[in-house]
This record gives structure tokens, sequence and C-alpha cells, in this order.
């Protein structure tokens, strides 16, 4: 074996090395967290000791939890809705139609994603309080919705640039109106995006917390909720929600990314998801 | 191809919404930010400068700015270290594995911030893990008070959290880079370093540029790890600005505030795309 051959083996070995370090300084707070949702003596000490489900069965009994988990679902659906109904006439009107202040519009479109959730919050609270809005479950959906048009757009617009748009001139050709076409063409060919975004603007929604903050009326959503036990203090239990929260939304995130895999081929998506937030054009 | 109708229908909705919930509420944080507080509490709407006046003669204010801005250069620097050598792993060296390796880096990426800051909660407690750790194997015989609440246990969570924000555009640029020219150096006799300094690094400059942007920015305007980690000392701008909302009741300072955010980070956004542009390679 030649000396470069070998310097380069050395180096990959500790590159590998350094890669799984980093692995386990992403995933080991995840897995203690996890482990001490077992652990019958409470949220910390070491070793773990006597291990049991008291803390899950405490849970399943707290109301006040999965009332917080219902809102949270509502929330996070409506959203949804907002988010595509508004994201995939956004990507189309990106991809199709020029008009003036096109490129503010994206940016505008996209800021959320960067923005830190306390600038979005902030202003729409602002917003609401000088429109006299009362503050509810409704404000979140306005501000989740709003924040996350941006995964819809970028998601669908990713859609489109792969799209060929031959059938849809087809579809025209033949006699089909822009609806028709619309509707039997166009959205079938976007599909697995539009699944993807749905799942992924889901998820986000139901892990939302700074936005949340400050539009929060009298319902809690289940971060919220959360939040406010932990300014009282840390419980198993807490342990035990968020360790059901971790494999839910580790679930809906590798769902979304074989999705993505399937509808590109290529899996370099979740970057091109950040890389736009940046770029913006 | 498409008519004027069509277009105007994809454009208009969208259009009309993200103004009146993204614009608008801007450009009232903005009008909010000249106003001021009269002493029966209402919000009183004549323009001053005195919020902003204010921002720079009171000390709390620009040192505590400063000093998140220092726990963000931090928490970018540290998700650099940690990133880029992962990023470049995962494009050069991962083979059948990079499917797996990339859904790992996503998982974090996404999962419930609130989860991972609890965990650190519960690792960096006085009698939580870590220190219960260490004492049961005697490397120490009383908890160390300093990993939680402290600047340290900030920098700690939002490198944790964020990290895997600035891997993906890194992952994402190595990726362009065309594999003949990494083989056109490794043929012209460059070692693999060279290869790395010279080649590798330069055309993966947009990609830390972007990840290193998106740690700053993001961690800049973070409030809820220090809310629950930080104490006293962990304090950053964005808790000053929740409490003016808050209990202090001072909405145009804490929209001041606000805008000063705003307006330094769509600055560094601008910067980082002309930057990004520079160093891109086409």
């Amino acid at each position: 074996m030649s000396s470069p051959d070998a310097t380069r083996e050395f180096g990959v070995r500790w590159l590998l090395a350094y890669t799984m370090a980093v692995f386990a300084f992403l995933y080991l707070p995840i897995a203690i967290l996890i482990v001490y949702s077992f652990n019958g003596a409470g949220v910390g000490g070491f070793p773990p000791r006597d291990l049991t489900l008291q803390w899950y069965r405490i849970l399943f009994q707290d109301g006040a939890i999965w009332e917080s988990v219902g809102n949270s679902l509502l929330v996070a659906l409506c959203a949804m809705v907002i988010a595509l109904l508004l994201g995939i006439p956004a990507a189309l009107a990106l991809d199709r139609a020029a008009f003036p202040g096109k490129a503010l519009f994206r940016r505008l479109v996209l800021l959320p994603l960067i923005l830190p959730g306390i600038i979005t919050g902030l202003s729409l609270l602002m917003f609401f309080n000088f429109n006299s809005v009362k503050l509810s479950l409704v404000t979140i959906v306005l501000g989740h919705g709003t924040a996350l048009i941006s995964v819809a757009t970028t998601e669908v617009f990713a859609g489109l640039q792969k799209l060929d748009r031959v059938q849809e001139e087809a579809s025209l050709d033949l006699g089909a109106n822009y609806w028709q076409t619309f509707w039997r063409v166009t959205l079938p060919n976007l599909r697995l995006p539009i699944i993807g975004a749905a799942l992924l603007i889901f998820t986000l929604s139901m892990d939302e917390i700074a936005v949340s903050f400050f539009l929060i009326g009298r319902d809690n959503t289940l971060p919220l909720e959360i939040w406010g036990r932990l300014r009282r203090g840390i419980t198993p239990e807490i342990n035990a929600i968020s360790a059901i929260i971790f494999v839910f939304s580790m679930l809906a995130i590798v769902m979304w990314y074989r999705l993505r895999v399937r509808a590109e081929g290529s899996p370099e998506i979740a970057a091109e998801l950040v890389e736009t937030a940046v770029q913006g054009d | 191809m498409f008519s004027r109708g069509y277009r105007l229908a994809v454009t208009v909705p969208p259009l009309a919404w993200v103004v009146l919930f993204l614009f608008v509420p801007y450009l009232l944080m903005f009008c909010y930010s000249f106003w001021s507080v009269s002493s029966s509490q209402t919000i009183v709407h004549s323009w001053t400068f005195d919020n902003y006046r204010q921002l720079v003669t009171v000390d709390v204010y620009w040192q505590t700015l400063l000093r998140s801005m220092w726990i963000a250069a931090r928490v970018m620097l540290f998700s650099l270290l940690l990133g880029y050598p992962l990023a470049y792993f995962l494009s050069f060296h991962a083979g059948r594995c990079k499917d797996l390796y990339y859904q790992l880096v996503i998982i974090p990426l996404w999962v419930s911030y609130l989860v991972r800051a609890y965990a650190w909660k519960t690792i960096l407690g006085s009698d939580g893990v870590l220190n219960t750790l260490l004492q049961y194997v005697h490397l120490t015989s009383h908890p160390l008070e300093f990993l939680l609440y402290s600047p340290f246990a900030v920098v700690l969570t939002l490198t944790h959290i964020y990290t895997p924000f600035t891997i993906l555009p890194i992952y994402a640029s190595l990726e362009h880079i065309p594999r003949n020219l990494v083989e056109a150096s490794h043929d012209l006799g460059a070692s693999p370093f060279e290869t790395f300094w010279r080649v590798i690094l330069p055309l993966s400059i947009p990609g830390v540029i972007a990840g290193a942007t998106f740690a700053f920015v993001l961690s800049l305007g973070d409030f809820l790890a220090p809310l629950l980690l930080g104490g006293p000392s962990g304090v950053m701008i964005s808790n000053i600005v929740v409490s003016l909302f808050g209990a202090a009741y001072n909405w145009p300072l804490g929209a001041a505030i606000s805008l000063c955010m705003l307006v330094l980070v769509v600055t560094l956004l601008f910067l980082s795309e002309r930057i990004e542009k520079r160093w891109s390679f086409s």
C-alpha cells in the first residue's frame, strides 16, 4: 500500500469516529431522556433504577395533557390546510407568473423559515391586539398557517421544477380549461410533494412553541402545556410525554423523507429547504 | 401558456394573505417602535425616537444585545466545528450508509425543540444525570453548579439544537462539487489535505456561510433555552423583549428591540447571500 493511501485510510477512520461522536452528541440527550422516563426514582440520579411504567400510567390519566394534545392536533390540522391552500398557489405563482414585486413576495413568504419565532410571534401579537382580536387557538392557527406557507411553497415549488409541462399543454390543447387541467393534471403530478409538505407542516406545527408562546389564549397547545409545567419543576411524566413526542415526530419525519426520495429520487431535499430559506431566489 | 386569469388566480390569494399576515404586522411593529406608553398604561400613538434613544443609552439593553451576539457567535462556531466534518464525511465517505446518516441528520433538525431543550435540563441540573454520574464514578464529590443556569448551558443546548441546521447546507454544497475536480486534484499530485484545502473547502464556502447564518440568526433570537437553562447570567436580548411585552408592559420599547433584531437578521441574510453568490461555483 502506498503512503498517501495509508494516510487517507487513517484520515477516513478519524473522520468516521468524529462523525459518530457528533451523532452521539445529537442523540444521547434524547436517549437519556427516554431512559429516565422509565426510571422509578425520578428524573435525575445515576444509575437509573427501579424500571417502571408508572410515569406513563400517570400520564395517561392526566386530563390536561390530553386536552392540550387534542388542541395541538386541531391546530396542526387547520394550520396544514391554510398553509397548503396558500402555499400551492404561491408555488404556482412563483413558477409561472411574472408580477412586480415577485422577488420581494418570495422573500416575504420564506422569511418565517429563517426568522426567529419571536419576531413572527410578536408582530402577529401586535397585529391581533391592534385589531382587537382575542387570543385563542384561532390566532395560533393563523400564526402557524402563515409561518408554514414557506414550507408548502418550497416543497411544491421543488415538485414543479421536476414537472413536465408538456402534459399540461396537451390537456389545454385538447380542450380542457385551466381549472380542469389543474385538478386532473397538475395536482395529481404534485401528489407526493404535497403529501410530504402536509406531513412536515403537521409535525412542525405540533412541535411549535416560539410563535405560539405569544399568541396563546386560554387553551394550551401541547408544547405550551409542557412549558407551563417545566416552569414549576421537572417530573418524569414530562420525560414520558417527551418520549412519545419524539417517537411520533421521528416517524413523521422518516415518512416525509421516504416520500421525498420517491418523488425526487435524490435525498438532497431538506438541504434544499434550508438553503432556499437563506438564499430566497 | 398560462392565461392572465390563471396567473391572477394563483397570485392574488397568497399575495393578499402574506401582505395581511406578514407585511402588515412587520409594518405595525415598525410603527409601535416609534410610539410610547402613557402613565396610565395605554399606548400613545404619537411619534417619538425615545425607544431608540433608550436602546443606546440604557446599558442593560445594548449590553444584553452584545452578550446575545457573543452567545450566538459561539453557537455558530461550535455548530460549524461539529457540522463540517460530519457533512464532509457524509458527502465523500459514507458509502452505502449515506441514506441512513442523512436521515439521522434531519430527524434532530425537526424533532421538537422543547423535547431537546428539556433533555439538557434533566442532564445538567445539580441532581441531574451528569452530576450524579460524576459523583457515582467519584470524579467529583459535590454537584458542579456551573452546568445549569449559565451561559454554558445555553451555548451547549443551542449548539445541540442548531448543528443540524448547519450540516444540511454544507452537505448540499459539498454534493454540488463535481467529483472530477477532486479526482483531477489527486491525479495532479495533490495530497488529500491539499485537495481539501485548495479545492473542496473553497467550493463549499457557500454552504458554510448559509449554515453559519442559520445557527447565528436562530440562536440570536432564541428566548426559550435561556429561560429554561440560562439563569440570570444567561439572559438574552429576546428575554428582555418577552418581559417588555409581559410584566414590564412597554410594547413600544419591545417593538424597537425586535425591529433592531429584524433589521440585523435581514442584513445578515442579505450579506450572506452576497458572499454565497461570490463564492458559488458555476
